[in-house]
C-alpha cells in the first residue's frame, strides 16, 4: 500500500522527512506564493488580470456557499473555511502530476485538519456567544442528551478525518492496482474520476466544517433573539446540523 | 494449519465480507437519497442549489459508514495486528 507517510526522503535519527511533509510544504509554498503574486497588483478598474479574475471567482463562490450554509455573514468564517477548501482541493487536484502523492491520502494530514475543525468549532462558538451560552448547546434539547452530544462531537471529528483519508487513499490504491492490471487507457479514466472525487471531498469537508461551526454559533432566535442578522427572512430558527 | 495461517485466512475472508456487506446498505441509502433529490429537483428546479448541497452533505454522512468498512478491511489486509503478533511469536 502506497502511503505518503511510508515514503521517506531524508532521515536523521527519529526525525523522518516523509513525502507527506514535503508535499504539504510544497503545496503551502505554492498556494502562498500564488496568492501573494496575484494579490500584489490588484486593480479595481474594468481591466482585470486573468489571475485576479480567477481568484475573485473562487473567493466569491466560497463566500456565497458560506452565506447559504450558515445563514450568517460570511466574513468571519471565510479565512478558515476557504483555506481548508483551497488546501484540500489543491492537494487532491495535483494528484494528476506524476510522482506527486497527495498529502490528504495520509491519515496524519486528515486527522490534523479534522482536529483543527474540532478546535475551531468551540472557538467560533465562544467568540460569538460567550462561554456559558456555548456550553448550553450541549444541554439541548435536555440534559439527558449531554453524553450523546459529547459522543457526537468526537465521532464526527473521526468521521471527518477518515472520510477524506478513505476517499483519497482509495483513489490512489485503485489507480495503482489498475496500473498493474490494465496499464493502457483505463487509469486515465480513473484519474479523472479521482479528480472529481477530490473536488467533491474538498467541498464536503469545507461544508461540513461550516455546518459544525454554524450549529455552534447559531443564535437562539425564539423570542429574545440576540442581534439578528440583516437579510434574515422567515427561515430563521432552524438548525444547520 | 498453524496459527498464522488461520489468522491469515480469517482476515482475508472477513475483509472481503466486511467490504461486501458494508457497502450494500450505504449503496441502497445513497440510491434512495439521489432518487428523492432528483424527484425534488424535477418538481422545484429553482431550489436545485439548496437540494444539491444538502444532498452532497447527506451523501457524505451516509457514505462514511461504507468508508469505515473500507478502512477496517484495509487494516485487516495490510496492517493486521493479530497477524503481526502471531508472526512475531513464531519468529521469536
Amino acid at each position: 500500500m502506497i502511503s505518503p507517510d511510508s515514503v521517506v526522503f531524508w532521515q536523521f535519527g527519529p526525525l523522518a522527512l516523509s513525502a507527506t511533509l514535503v508535499y504539504t510544504w510544497a503545496l503551502m509554498l505554492l498556494l502562498v506564493l500564488g496568492s501573494w503574486l496575484v494579490t500584489r497588483r490588484l486593480s479595481t478598474g474594468v481591466e482585470l488580470s486573468a489571475w485576479q479574475n480567477l481568484l475573485e471567482v473562487v473567493v466569491g463562490a466560497i463566500r456565497d456557499q458560506i452565506r447559504e450554509v450558515s445563514r450568517q455573514p460570511p466574513d468571519p468564517y471565510l479565512p478558515f473555511v476557504g483555506s481548508l477548501f483551497i488546501f484540500i482541493a489543491a492537494s487532491n487536484l495535483l494528484a494528476v502530476i506524476p510522482g506527486y502523492l497527495p498529502p490528504t491520502a495520509s491519515l496524519s494530514t486528515t486527522t490534523a485538519l479534522a482536529i483543527v475543525v474540532f478546535i475551531a468549532v468551540p472557538v467560533f462558538g465562544v467568540a460569538r456567544e460567550g462561554v456559558g451560552a456555548y456550553l448550553k448547546h450541549y444541554l439541548r434539547p435536555s440534559i439527558f442528551m449531554l453524553p450523546f452530544n459529547l459522543i457526537g462531537e468526537v465521532s464526527r471529528t473521526v468521521a471527518l478525518a477518515v472520510r477524506l483519508y478513505g476517499n483519497i487513499m482509495s483513489g490512489a490504491v485503485i489507480a495503482a492496482l489498475l496500473l498493474s492490471l490494465v496499464p493502457f487507457f483505463v487509469p486515465v479514466v480513473m484519474q479523472m474520476f479521482g479528480m472529481l472525487i477530490g473536488m467533491v471531498q474538498a467541498y464536503i469537508f469545507a461544508v461540513l466544517a461550516m455546518v459544525y461551526i454554524a450549529s455552534a454559533t447559531v443564535v437562539r432566535r425564539d423570542g429574545t433573539a440576540a442581534a439578528g442578522e440583516p437579510g434574515e427572512g422567515s427561515s430563521t430558527g432552524e438548525e444547520n446540523g | 494449519m498453524d496459527e498464522a495461517t488461520l489468522i491469515g485466512v480469517a482476515s482475508v475472508v472477513t475483509a472481503g465480507l466486511t467490504i461486501a456487506i458494508g457497502s450494500i446498505a450505504p449503496a441502497i441509502g445513497e440510491g434512495r437519497a439521489v432518487a428523492q433529490a432528483l424527484a425534488a429537483i424535477a418538481q422545484q428546479p429553482d431550489a436545485s442549489g439548496t437540494i444539491t448541497r444538502t444532498l452532497f452533505v447527506g451523501l457524505a454522512m451516509v457514505e462514511s459508514t461504507a468508508i469505515y468498512c473500507f478502512v477496517v478491511s484495509l487494516i485487516l489486509l495490510f496492517a493486521n495486528p493479530f497477524w503481526e503478533q502471531a508472526i512475531a511469536r513464531a519468529g521469536g
